[in-house]
């Protein structure tokens, strides 16, 4: 903490409470003037935030331990009777243990997929060439377009009847039947004699969010790539490196802190994700990730307490999972950057 | 022919061999979309794979049809658009008046608490918005505001205000502190100090701020879902698009209408306004 000294010339004094008095009294240091005034622009924005969100959100977690049903909870106390129901209920459950690792398939997955897909076009888009701006531009679509309606049009795209997937992979790729991308739990795929069920759905779901979110990772990487200085990249090539050891050992460590940025925030956002398997699938056919699940609870059960406590386990989950990342990973990126 | 030169053969044709599949991902789509909204839904079913449309198919009464109110035998998209625009633009105006005292705290002023205050915020994201929406729903019931419109846009705050206290705060934090100092010096107050000198000052960030808060309020779902799924006249684009995709009352192809109506807006303003948010406006203004 700075403290001006305290000789110095106060010109704005604050004279409200304080008429002036021939009593001495210590002036208002610079620091205390600006505690005060930070505090006071940062209350209306807090209190927003306090009225939306951290009163919701801890309201939840008192609802995690009380027999809440929507019906019900508008007459309730915010204290009523205690119960540990609501978790017992959560993780006896088979439906909720096999929710949670397709919500982690599908988060790796999504994650995974965006930034390498970023990555790759990042690197292709980065030396100019004609038309490269509107590119740019359109590579933007998938991120920027809403999700009800990309949904819909890959649904549209995807159907058996009347889909336009189907009917090419037909002609060209030659599959007997139209497959149904959005409805399969598992196919069948027999390749060199071996036999693989292939979890369809959910790899369509995680396609989808690839989809949609390597824009995001792309826009990051490229303004990461062009800050990259072109000495460097000289230097390689004139002491013989071939573009992919360019890659690796000149490029790939100028990415590392970006790419581990996009990590957790890709992470943490498909995580939570609800909208996207919600709209393509309804969360049928082996892509129930928790969110819908928890929808699911309070939507067609009412069951506000139980829907609380899966909620607060995935938030729970998350934050451990945050937590390994932070302390085990986060310092060696820190120090490579 | 040595490594090197292999490589640089072989990523010069793949690089453009993944132009080509870029392309091809991000903008057909959205042509197929297009291409199927001016189609009737006959020539859909009839030709599922076809790329283009046929002139004598080529129709512009999906556009007519999804417009048209409700009470003349359309599906009233016109009034969800309406309503999709109320209620992003009384978020962005919210938002803006929600977060923007609290960047310009974060990151001018050293304060109480004034480290953790947007670790905070930005903890909210680790919570999943399903978790946010029952408590929610229950107060709006509570204060009669559960399917309306400034309700909605005040339950969207909670999505926008954190993201755009950072955005913003990334911002504040470029502009020179001598700039400030100046306009104390002549005798501006802290509150005067931010209306002239900082707020021109950040007008990108502001619309930038402004314009992503503004997507995600007509692109947002689940609130819209939960919150008004119940009166259909205050149905958002996204929410009636979403309600009737389910049916099979309504043609594919009509409702493809529908999705082209909901993405223009969208992709119009994103594309206006990303050549003027990239121009910087402080370069110059802290040479002495």
């Amino acid at each position: 903490m700075s403290t001006a000294p305290s000789g110095v010339t106060q010109r704005r004094a604050p004279s409200e409470n304080r008429p002036p008095t021939g009593r001495k009294r210590r002036p208002v240091t610079t620091a205390q003037r600006e505690n005060r005034t930070g505090l006071a622009f940062v209350t209306p924005t807090f209190l927003v935030v306090l009225v939306v969100v951290i009163i919701p959100i801890l309201w939840t977690v008192l609802l995690t331990f009380q027999h809440a049903r929507l019906v019900d909870i508008q007459g309730m106390g915010l204290f009523g009777n205690w119960t540990l129901d609501n978790f017992t209920a959560v993780f006896g459950s088979a439906g909720f243990w096999s929710s949670l690792s397709t919500t982690l398939l599908y988060t790796v997955g999504s994650t995974a997929g965006s930034i390498v897909l970023g990555l790759i076009a990042a690197l292709a888009l980065r030396r100019p060439f004609r038309g490269r701006g509107l590119l740019r531009g359109s590579m933007l679509l998938p991120y920027v377009a809403p999700v009800v309606a990309v949904a819909f049009v890959w649904q549209v795209a995807l159907s058996p009847q009347y889909g336009i997937v189907n009917e090419w992979g037909g002609k060209l790729l030659g599959w007997d039947d139209p497959l149904a991308f959005l409805s399969t739990r598992s196919y069948e795929v027999s390749l060199l004699g071996l036999h693989f069920d292939i979890p369809l759905a959910l790899l369509t779901v995680i396609a989808f969010e690839t989809w949609r979110y390597f824009p995001f990772a792309f826009l990051f990487l490229l303004a990461r790539l062009q800050a990259v200085p072109d000495g460097l990249e000289e230097a390689a090539r004139v002491d013989g490196a071939t573009p992919s050891q360019n890659f690796r050992y000149i490029l790939l460590p100028q990415l590392m802190p970006v790419i581990a940025l996009l990590s957790v925030l890709r992470f943490i956002m498909t995580f939570n994700k609800f909208d996207d398997v919600y709209l393509l699938t309804g969360g049928g056919a082996g892509t129930d990730v928790v969110a819908v699940r928890v929808y699911d609870f309070l939507t067609a059960r009412f069951d506000v307490g139980a829907a609380a406590a899966q909620a607060l386990v995935l938030a729970a989950v998350l934050t451990v999972l945050l937590g390994i990342y932070f302390t085990f990973f986060a310092k060696k990126v820190q120090e490579e950057a | 022919m040595t490594r090197t030169q292999f490589e640089e053969r072989f990523f010069g044709f793949a690089r453009w061999v993944t132009i080509a599949f870029l392309a091809a991902i991000t903008i057909v789509p959205f042509y197929y979309m297009l291409l199927l909204s001016v189609k009737p839904i006959d020539a859909l079913l009839l030709d599922p794979g076809s790329l283009w449309v046929a002139a004598k198919d080529f129709t512009l009464d999906t556009y007519r049809s999804v417009l048209r109110p409700t009470s003349e035998g359309g599906q009233g998209f016109l009034r969800m658009l309406l309503n999709s625009a109320a209620v992003a633009l009384g978020t962005v105006l919210l938002t803006l008046a929600a977060a923007v005292p609290g960047a310009y705290a974060i990151s001018r002023l050293r304060f109480f608490g004034s480290r953790h205050v947007s670790t905070v915020f930005l903890a909210v994201y680790l919570f999943p918005s399903t978790l946010l929406a029952v408590p929610l729903f229950v107060m709006f019931a509570k204060l009669g505001l559960s399917g309306n419109l400034m309700g909605l846009a005040i339950v969207y705050i909670a999505q926008t205000v954190p993201v755009s206290i950072y955005m913003m705060r990334n911002y504040f934090t470029t502009i020179p502190r001598s700039i400030e100092e100046a306009a104390a010096l002549d005798g501006c107050s802290r509150l005067q100090t931010v209306r002239k000198v900082v707020l021109p000052l950040a007008l990108p960030s502001l619309m930038a701020t402004g314009l992503y808060v503004f997507m995600i309020a007509w692109n947002e779902f689940l609130f819209a879902l939960l919150f008004l799924a119940a009166s259909p006249d205050k149905w958002t684009v996204s929410l009636g698009l979403q309600q009737l995709a389910g049916g099979i009352e309504v043609s594919k192809t009509v409702l493809m209408a529908g999705s082209v109506v909901l993405t223009i807006p969208v992709v119009l303003l994103f594309f206006a306004a990303e050549r003027l948010l990239t121009e910087g406006l402080t370069s110059g203004a802290d040479k002495s």
